[in-house]
């Protein structure tokens, strides 16, 4: 059940952050000079050609050695990352490039003139980001948001490789304990489901918010 | 078009992308990858490199095997679901939950550690012919892929095969076509070239979920470099090796696909 909760919790945290860099990264795309964009375009597309797996335990290692060169040379002592916080930032930095995509698409799918009539009324930009475009991208982003999300709570199951102790790696300590390795397994498959379905739920109903006030599709047709 | 006149356009066009900045960027790259190779170790690669392409090999076999038998167990999935009538589509989209419902590194150690700690339980089952294969892990693994895929790819071919239009199926039915040449020659074909964008999508993301078989003991190229890794205590050299290795898998099977995808008609439906 600790690991379910630490699972839950890199989860949660991993998209946050990937919403964090998704939403940088989206308005650098569209709107930020050349370099950056070519930058980011190669962030994204490395991100997403390279597996999750290979990502994890090149971050994971990669992240861990950097942090800890750089305390040493600036005087400090070596610090333990702590697996939750490393989970957290690896699974992040790669949300992060699939939300970049998502989120841009998202930016690109808002009419036009809504952003031009922002412009017009004198809004700065700050202001137009909160009032205008992220509430206007949002019915178009929370479906690939909302498959992002279950991505992530599967992805957790990944850092079982790192030796993470999340759900999937204590199902499989139990069950070597007790010898019951199909019972273990399959009750953590009904967790993982269970997770999932209910997330479906509540996906639809912030879906339906986020579409308050738009014509339903049902009525468009 | 004339041969000259393409010479200039894709002058043209290489013009257009080779900005500036791009330059640079262009050359800080290769000065990255020259620190790379001349900094870092990579001595051991005479060693391994044998090992390393009989990995690639076996991932990419991995990869054929479990997304052809995926995708031929995805048509049937995809069809009840659609058309099917209840008792056929209700287990069918169950399936396809469970999948997408669970990380594939729990169905994968389920099968593995869970199923296969249960054969050697019954006598018979070490007795048949089929215990030498149950003892390996390779099954296993390719199972489980193929089941991930055919799940993914089951609930993209529903969708195609319902948004294949009324009329054409119609059609057919008014040539007189039986309903097995109906679905070879009609629905299953229009419904492919609506689903292959996302098979393109689903097969690199099959690509990338290989490398798990290497944590139930299967050699793929995954495998290969963490025992490099065990070996030599390198780091990041066969990480990085292997994160090229993939990128260059991904780009090329990304290519071969819209190449595929450039052949068949845009106009559909």
């Amino acid at each position: 059940m600790v690991g379910l909760l630490h699972s839950l919790e890199i989860a949660i945290g991993a998209t946050c952050l990937g919403l964090l860099i998704g939403t940088g990264g989206a308005f650098g795309k569209l709107y930020g000079g050349p370099v950056t964009r070519d930058l980011l375009a190669v962030y994204t597309t490395v991100v997403r050609a390279v597996p999750e797996l290979v990502l994890i335990l090149l971050l994971y290692y990669a992240g861990t050695d950097l942090i800890n060169q750089l305390l040493t040379a600036m005087g400090y002592q070596r610090v333990d990352i702590s697996g939750l916080a490393a989970g957290i930032f690896v699974l992040g930095f790669v949300q992060g490039a699939y939300s970049t995509e998502v989120i841009r698409g998202a930016i690109l799918a808002i009419p036009q003139g809504q952003i031009e009539a922002a412009r017009a009324y004198g809004m700065s930009p700050g202001l137009m980001l909160r009032r205008i475009t992220l509430p206007a991208m949002l019915p178009f982003a929370i479906p690939g948001l909302a498959n992002l999300w279950l991505i992530a709570t599967k992805d957790t199951a990944l850092l079982a490789v790192v030796g993470f102790n999340e759900l999937t790696l204590a199902t499989r300590q139990a069950a070597g304990v007790t010898k019951a390795y199909l019972l273990f397994f399959l009750a953590a498959g009904a967790l993982y489901l269970a997770v999932s379905l209910i997330s479906n739920l509540n996906i639809g109903r912030v879906e339906a918010w986020s579409r308050r006030g738009m014509p339903s599709v049902n009525e468009a047709r | 078009m004339t041969g000259e006149a393409a010479a200039i356009d894709v002058a043209a066009r290489a013009s257009l992308w080779l900005q500036p900045h791009r330059i640079v960027l262009i050359l800080i790259a290769l000065a990255l990858v020259f620190c790379a190779a001349f900094f870092m170790r990579w001595d051991w690669l005479p060693q391994y490199w044998e090992m390393g392409l009989l990995g690639i090999w076996r991932s990419l076999w991995i990869l054929a095997v479990t997304c052809a038998l995926g995708f031929a167990l995805a048509v049937p999935l995809g069809l009840a679901q659609a058309s099917g009538p209840l008792w056929f589509s209700a287990p069918a989209k169950v399936f396809c939950t469970i999948i997408r419902g669970t990380p594939l590194l729990l169905q994968l150690w389920l099968l593995y550690y869970g199923l296969g700690s249960l054969f050697p339980q019954y006598p018979w089952i070490r007795e048949s012919w089929m215990w030498p294969y149950l003892r390996q892990a390779w099954p296993y693994a390719v199972v489980a892929l193929t089941f991930s895929f055919a799940g993914y790819e089951g609930e993209v071919m529903r969708g195609a095969f319902a948004g294949v239009p009324r009329g054409q199926l119609e059609a057919a039915r008014a040539f007189g076509m039986s309903r097995w040449k109906i679905f070879r020659r009609i629905w299953l074909p229009q419904a492919f070239y609506r689903a292959l964008p996302t098979l393109t999508g689903e097969t690199v993301l099959q690509l990338k979920s290989t490398p798990l078989v290497a944590t139930i003991s299967v050699i793929d190229i995954f495998a290969v470099s963490s025992k490099v890794r065990q070996d030599t205590y390198l780091t990041y050299e066969p990480l990085l090796l292997l994160a090229l290795i993939y990128m260059t898998i991904t780009g090329i099977l990304v290519f071969v696909f819209s190449r595929i995808e450039a052949r068949i008609p845009v106009k559909i439906g």
